[in-house]
């Protein structure tokens, strides 16, 4: 088989897409999670495809997302960076990378993580979204102070 | 009640929601909605909450500024300030030996004392029932501000060597049933005997109300502040009004 048929069957696994965003370089494992924190549900209309365990010369093995025609602002993937801080985002027009860009752990998460403390008055019906402080230790409820300092990905909402 | 009575002698007056039963929140209203209407009603808020962070949400919505006055288990920062003014009294706050006793865990008022002396180079001695120890989120913080916490599972070991026991209330909703409530309070109660050999400037405090942690005869003692303390409430909590409203 020649090399560039070689190439053709790998881009299988992980398409090309025409127009939208491809995450790339998301840790093993976690692109699920991923999609979950963008808010990609069932729902979604535009072709999604999630590549997982995907080898990788820097980082073992990776996950890779694309999403068809759309294009994700940074508010919205620097989420990603609380699991997975290597990621990088890729927006494509036409085929071509437009733009490049790493994420950046953001100093607040607001709508994202579920308060673990049943106490909490963001645990009630009041009209506000739930508020964290992204700090070294754990994320920092703006509220009642809990600080939630692992398995962040059960909290997603 | 202290902080009507503050107001009151402030001259002004003081509108009380009263039993949540009474009121709108009742019938559904969020807490957002109740501040923002009473907003318009007063100058200040005062709020006690069963929810951690109410306060907080408080004065996000209110456009008159909010006092916490205990939120949940989280914190009762006006109680705080009154404690300390209460310790100050009798001794310099700086490096002193508090022992906290009693429901760590849900006691608000031992919360934001231990985030308090924290300020104070104090060093902290805690004693409770098992389940009801600092929350672990409170002790690190107050670990990574450099306070020392000696952590302690007998009140016999506790009472030479410190300057400030700070008692609180043992819940009995906390424990299964009436016997095991009885049988773990009664390690942790104050009594004369026990206090033989404490330090002679040793202050006893408690956020009242009390139940069976302190025996009666121990008010008689040199040692006992609680009386004091809770009356030192009206005049803090006259200075916080007053602070807050100018």
């Amino acid at each position: 088989m020649k090399n560039s048929d070689a190439a053709e069957n790998e881009g299988l696994l992980v398409r090309r897409i025409k127009n939208g965003t491809v995450i790339d370089h998301i840790d093993g494992g976690e692109a699920l999670n991923v999609v979950k924190i963008l808010g990609i549900t069932g729902t979604t209309h535009e072709a999604l495809s999630i590549a997982t365990n995907v080898p990788s010369r820097n980082m073992g093995c990776k996950d890779i997302v694309k999403l068809t025609n759309r294009e994700l602002s940074k508010e919205e993937v620097d989420r990603i960076a609380l699991i997975s801080p290597r990621a990088t985002i890729n927006i494509i027009r036409n085929y071509k990378v437009c733009e490049k860009k790493g994420v950046e752990i953001p100093k607040i998460i607001e709508g994202l993580v579920k308060c673990p403390n049943p106490g909490c008055i963001s645990n009630t019906n009041e009209p506000i979204r739930s508020k964290f402080e992204v700090l070294p230790k754990g994320l920092h409820c703006h509220y009642c102070d809990w600080v939630i300092t692992r398995d962040l990905t059960s909290h997603i909402i | 009640m202290s902080f009507e009575s503050a107001m009151a002698r402030l001259g002004g007056t003081s509108l009380s929601v009263g039993s949540i039963e009474a009121c709108s929140i009742a019938k559904g209203e969020t807490l957002a909605d109740t501040v923002r209407v009473v907003s318009g009603y007063a100058d200040a808020i005062v709020i006690r909450h069963p929810k951690e962070g109410a306060a907080r949400l408080a004065a996000e919505f209110a456009t008159v500024p909010v006092i916490n006055a205990g939120d949940g288990a989280g914190q009762h920062p006006s109680q705080t300030l009154l404690d300390l003014y209460t310790i100050r009294q009798s001794m310099a706050i700086d490096k002193i030996d508090v022992a906290l006793i009693g429901d760590l865990r849900y006691g608000r008022t031992a919360h934001s004392l231990a985030s308090a002396l924290s300020l104070y180079n104090a060093r902290l001695h805690t004693l409770s029932p098992k389940g009801l120890e600092l929350p672990v989120t409170l002790a690190a913080e107050l670990c990574d501000k450099g306070m020392d916490i000696v952590e302690h599972d007998n009140i016999n070991e506790i009472i030479r060597d410190v300057d400030v026991l700070y008692v609180t209330r043992i819940q009995r909703e906390r424990f299964p049933d009436s016997a095991s409530y009885f049988n773990v309070a009664s390690n942790y109660r104050i009594t004369p005997e026990l206090l033989c050999g404490a330090r002679s400037h040793l202050i006893i405090l408690h956020p009242l109300p009390r139940i069976d942690e302190i025996d009666p005869r121990v008010d008689e003692l040199p040692y006992a502040r609680y009386f004091e303390q809770s009356r030192n409430g009206v005049p803090v909590r006259m200075a916080m009004l007053m602070e807050v409203m100018q």
